[in-house]
């Protein structure tokens, strides 16, 4: 349950941010190859949140897509998964996206 | 984590020295009880615990020049920040802390019950004649697997992370702060038991090692393909079981190559010691490329 770390961490930075202002949404941007899912993190944040002035922030998650470079034919390859191959057989392959774990943007009340 | 001193409020985290009893009136033997989480290390002489964490406060993110942001653009803050970078940046100090002692960090990971433990006891065999080995132990409770090390007469502290299923960054440098390697020492650090969440929290660690055993299924790296592309090499353990087990070496190296393209493959029996005197070599290999000027240490992979 690595999500409620993840989810300690974004409170956290926020209310650093956010100073005395009440936080009031929060835009993440996470990447389907990341090893985080989005809704054990919306979960997390809530419990994280209480108490702290970005409680009650609505939690926006941007979701990013998989994208990997076949190191044998240079095409990029979508990646649904960490596993993947790409059209010329190759499963040499070298993850370029999905790997994003940021927060991007929040909104002060 | 607490934003004052960096401990975790959510866990309870316990470091805890077997024999630390012995070694003098230095301090090292007290535990930390992180249930108050100010307590710890305020009467201590060496102030460990009291800078780590603190770094946030003065990171970009809690920059005045981002409340002028905010101003600029209606009260939105644009952040743009790694969620890990916490924990990236206190890697990072754990990093430089390692490299300027020359000690050798490796990071174990793998399931429960994949021989971890056995392996280390084994290690420490081996190679304790060469070089000086701490270990430090992750579990969420008791301090059985420290205590195993303990008796094989090599330093460990025990990290009992509670809840917590991964250590972290901070966790590491509390642990070292007590545990003292020594220069050009050698570092194992033995994660929780888990092949999901210790892959994503880099530790400072010079090169993640990933633990299967035969008595799993080959296909672990197919099932948990973060963890295999996080590691740069993966122990295949019990092979003396090879015999009694359907387990197909080759398509597990398959699987784990599907993610990992460049990870490297042992074959060990910590029981028998088959494929040990290799891994060994490998530890030896990467002390020797931790003095080469022109070597790049492995950063956060995932």
């Amino acid at each position: 349950m690595h999500e409620l770390s993840i989810a300690n961490g974004i409170v956290e930075m926020c209310a650093e941010c956010a100073g005395d202002a009440r936080v009031i949404r929060v835009r993440l941007e996470i990447g389907r190859l990341s090893a985080v899912l989005p809704d054990a993190v919306r979960f997390c944040f809530d419990v994280c949140a209480r108490n702290t002035v970005v409680e009650g922030a609505e939690l926006e998650i941007v979701e990013t897509q998989g994208l990997a470079l076949c190191r044998d034919c240079n095409h990029e390859v979508p990646m649904a998964a960490l596993v993947g191959r790409c059209t010329c057989g190759s499963a040499n392959l070298r993850v370029i996206a999905g790997e994003e774990l940021r927060i991007k943007d929040m909104e002060l009340a | 984590m607490c934003t004052t001193c960096g401990c975790s409020e959510t866990q309870d985290v316990r470091y805890t020295m077997p024999g630390a009893h012995t070694h003098g009136p230095d301090g090292h033997s007290h535990d930390h009880d992180h249930a108050h989480p100010h307590d710890h290390s305020h009467a201590h002489p060496h102030d460990h615990g009291h800078d780590h964490g603190h770094d946030h406060k003065h990171a970009p993110t809690a920059d005045p020049r981002a409340a002028l942001h905010a101003g600029v653009h209606g009260r939105s803050i644009a952040l743009e920040q790694d969620i890990l970078a916490k924990n990236q940046v206190l890697a990072e100090r754990n990093r430089g802390w390692f490299e300027g002692r020359e000690v050798l960090a490796v990071n174990l990971m793998s399931s429960p019950g994949s021989g971890k433990t056995t392996l280390l006891e084994r290690t420490i065999r081996e190679l304790s004649d060469d070089v000086s080995i701490y270990v430090v132990e992750g579990d969420q409770a008791t301090t059985h697997d420290a205590e195993r090390i303990r008796a094989t007469g090599c330093p460990v502290i025990q990290v009992n992370t509670g809840t917590g299923c991964h250590l972290e960054a901070d966790m590491l440098a509390r642990g070292l702060k007590q545990l003292r390697p020594t220069h050009g020492s050698l570092v194992l650090i033995e994660n929780v038991g888990n092949l999901v969440c210790p892959a994503l929290f880099d530790l400072g660690e010079r090169a993640k090692v990933v633990v299967v055993s035969v008595t799993e299924g080959e296909d672990k790296p197919a099932k948990y393909p973060h963890m295999f592309r996080a590691c740069r090499l993966m122990l295949i353990n019990k092979v003396d079981l090879l015999a009694h087990v359907r387990f197909d070496v080759e398509r597990c190296v398959a699987y784990a190559r599907e993610v990992n393209p460049d990870i490297e493959v042992l074959p060990v029996s910590a029981e028998t010691g088959e494929g040990i005197e290799q891994w060994c070599q490998w530890l030896r290999h990467e002390q020797k490329l931790l003095g080469a000027a022109d070597d790049e240490p492995e950063g956060r992979v995932v």
